[in-house]
């Protein structure tokens, strides 16, 4: 059992929370960096694309962690967001600006767009917000097909390769480099989040998720606090596209569907909604998901000569693991492993109802 | 004349939708969850007709078949609710969403592999009879559809506001632990309400197929339906039927008079426009809660 003894007030925001978390942080940066060497010793780079993919899924997933996880706002349409990125990088790269201005700069507008589209609508309850984005989500194959001139609609768009300062980086050609940049991009954004929720605009979003009519009753501005929430999850999101498109090398219309914006929300789900931790053990499953089930395949035909070939197969156990997590274990992998730590910190004091959330009955926001 | 006919097939589209939207409205007006998987309980009931009626399936009688299928959704609406929603009693509302969400795919799955993902449709005694007044041509389906619906909505208007159960459903939305402590068997009128939404369900999915061709991926259509009770105005039963017949008009009128590609954005975008302009719906219920 460890005590940790606060001898003032900023203890409560510090970064970590004592020195072992520090440490054990840092070995995983080691862990992370040091991924490579391995695949340089292999010498086949296949498997450090699927992690760089893991990654990028992760920058998503984030990006929805702080909308759904951090201030409780569902969203079905984060795939759109991920499409505005995508496209605004491609064109920003065609009109000659470098990568390293273009890329940030196809985010921010990505997120001004997003937070002008879902602006009127976050006045409203949450499941109008869901509506809305799951209509936005729908509509953005279409309208990718009518700006044709920017897109490349149904035939689609090359994503040119990355330049900075005359090194070139492409998924297939310098696999290392381009996974360095996507963990670059990450880390980032995993430290500005960290930030963000240590600071009073982090905090009011918790605020709002917990309880909106108390947020306000502490003198929150609602509308202002959710479009800033949508502004920087939205420009993350578009920043995550970007480097998706990087990553596939080639987006037609049907790359940024409802099918992923429904994954992305199963990924922070899955993952533990409200912990950043949460996004990457998400997109972790999800990337392990589809392996695992060809690999599932290859062993029961060729053991058991079974085929087992049903269309849509993925998705359904995809949406029966989502179920059986929103039923029994709603805090997701990362909720689990904290259970798991804790039982092991307070040993032998756990009790079992100590991570039970407080019920909510619901009322209704309708005149009868 | 022409447009007459692409007003009446309109109709007839738009009253599957607004059906549909009758199923959300129902639950949602009770329950306050709101189910995103009740386009996939429409194709599923669809299918559990066909099974029941076609030829190459169980070949019964078209007659026994629509009251059994609506009886089969109906209990699986209920046992919905009971197995796996009542546990949720009490959680968030976006883990419901999220829930209902997946339900529809696992809903998509199983009839595409219990039945197949070929697009199928109902053999109905009366397919391919027509209506003929004047100088119009209607499908007898298209006029079954109006109808059904029609009595449909009646029938549960009258319900909710007579009834004692549809008054202790509406008491169980307002304010679930205050009906709790007045007596209402809260979780029972829940699962009963899924069960009716279920049935509901059926009849949609059965005039559905009735008149065209079904497959799994149909179940998409409940978005639509999801749009039309948004324009009608969440949690109002005519309201669901007007967003539906709405939704059911301006897709044939766009697609033959607008240009190419708007039919399908046509009702996203009135959602759209409708949650910017009037935030609540045609009719609007909804009443901002104050610190």
């Amino acid at each position: 059992m460890r005590f940790v003894f606060k001898t003032s007030y900023d203890a409560d925001i510090s970064l970590f929370k004592h020195r072992a978390q520090a440490v054990w942080y840092a070995l995983l940066l080691l862990l992370v960096l040091a991924t490579p060497l391995y695949f340089v010793a292999i010498g086949d780079a296949y498997l450090l694309g699927e992690i760089t993919g893991m990654l990028i899924l992760a920058i998503a997933g984030m990006a929805l962690m702080l909308l759904t996880g951090h201030t409780g706002l569902p969203s079905l349409g984060h795939a759109t967001f991920m499409a505005f990125g995508c496209y605004l990088n491609i064109n920003l790269l065609g009109a000659g600006l470098p990568w390293l201005i273009a890329f940030p700069l196809s985010g921010l507008i990505a997120g001004a767009l997003g937070t002008m589209i879902a602006l009127p609508v976050l006045r409203l309850h949450g499941v109008y917000l869901a509506l809305a984005t799951l209509a936005m989500s729908i509509l953005t194959s279409d309208f990718v097909v009518i700006a044709e001139p920017w897109t490349g609609g149904i035939a689609g768009a090359a994503v040119p390769d990355i330049n900075i300062f005359g090194m070139e980086i492409n998924r297939y050609s310098t696999p290392y480099k381009f996974y360095y940049l996507v963990l670059a991009v990450a880390i980032l954004i995993v430290w500005f989040y960290r930030n963000l929720l240590r600071t009073p605009t982090g905090r009011s979003f918790t605020a709002i998720r917990d309880s909106e009519i108390s947020a306000r009753a502490m003198g929150i501005n609602l509308t202002r606090t959710k479009a800033t929430s949508f502004f920087l999850s939205a420009t993350t999101a578009g920043l995550a596209g970007a480097l998706f498109g990087h990553s596939a090398g080639y987006v037609t219309n049907e790359t940024f569907d409802l099918v992923m914006s429904i994954t992305l929300l199963l990924m922070i789900v899955i993952g533990g909604l409200g912990f950043i931790h949460g996004a990457f053990f998400g997109a972790i499953v999800v990337g392990i998901i589809p392996v695992a089930i060809a690999n599932g395949r290859t062993f029961l035909s060729t053991t058991f000569d079974v085929n087992i070939n049903v269309p849509g197969l993925e998705s359904a156990l995809f949406a029966f693991i989502l179920v059986c997590f929103i039923l029994f274990e709603p805090m997701g992998l990362y909720g689990r492993w904290l259970k798991i730590r804790t039982y092991f910190e307070l040993f032998p004091f756990y009790r079992k109802d100590m991570f039970k959330r407080q019920k909510s009955y619901l009322k209704t926001d309708r005149v009868q | 004349m022409d447009f007459l006919q692409l007003i009446i097939s309109g109709l007839a589209n738009g009253c599957v939708y607004g059906l549909i939207a009758l199923g959300f409205v129902l639950i949602y007006k009770a329950t306050e969850a709101v189910n995103f998987a009740q386009g996939d309980f429409m194709m599923l009931g669809a299918f559990v007709c066909i099974g029941f009626t076609n030829h190459e399936y169980m070949g019964l009688n078209f007659w026994l078949a629509v009251p059994l299928s609506i009886l089969v959704m109906g209990a699986l609406g209920y046992l919905f609710n009971w197995g796996i929603l009542r546990h949720m009693f009490g959680q968030s509302q976006t883990s419901i969403v999220i829930l209902t969400i997946a339900m529809g795919f696992i809903i998509r799955f199983f009839a595409g592999a219990t039945w197949s993902h070929e697009p199928t449709s109902l053999e109905t005694p009366f397919a391919g009879q027509e209506v003929r007044s004047g100088g119009l041509v209607l499908g007898i389906d298209e006029v079954l559809i109006v109808v059904v619906t029609a009595i449909l909505t009646l029938v549960f208007f009258l319900f909710f506001s007579r009834t004692r159960i549809g008054l202790a459903m509406q008491a169980a939305s307002q304010n679930q632990l205050a009906a709790y402590y007045m007596g209402i068997p809260v979780r029972r009128v829940h699962s009963l309400v899924w069960g009716l939404s279920g049935m509901v369900a059926a009849v949609a999915g059965i005039l559905f197929a009735s008149k065209g061709a079904i497959d799994p991926s149909t179940g998409l259509l409940g978005i639509k339906a999801f749009a039309a009770a948004a324009i009608g105005g969440f949690g109002s039963l005519p309201g669901a039927l007007l967003g539906g017949l709405i939704i059911g008009l301006v897709e044939p009128l766009a697609s033959r008079y607008g240009p190419p590609g708007v039919s399908q954005i046509a009702p996203y975008a009135i959602l759209l426009l409708i949650l910017i302009f009037r935030p609540g719906g045609i009719f609007s219920q909804t009443l901002s809660k104050k610190v």
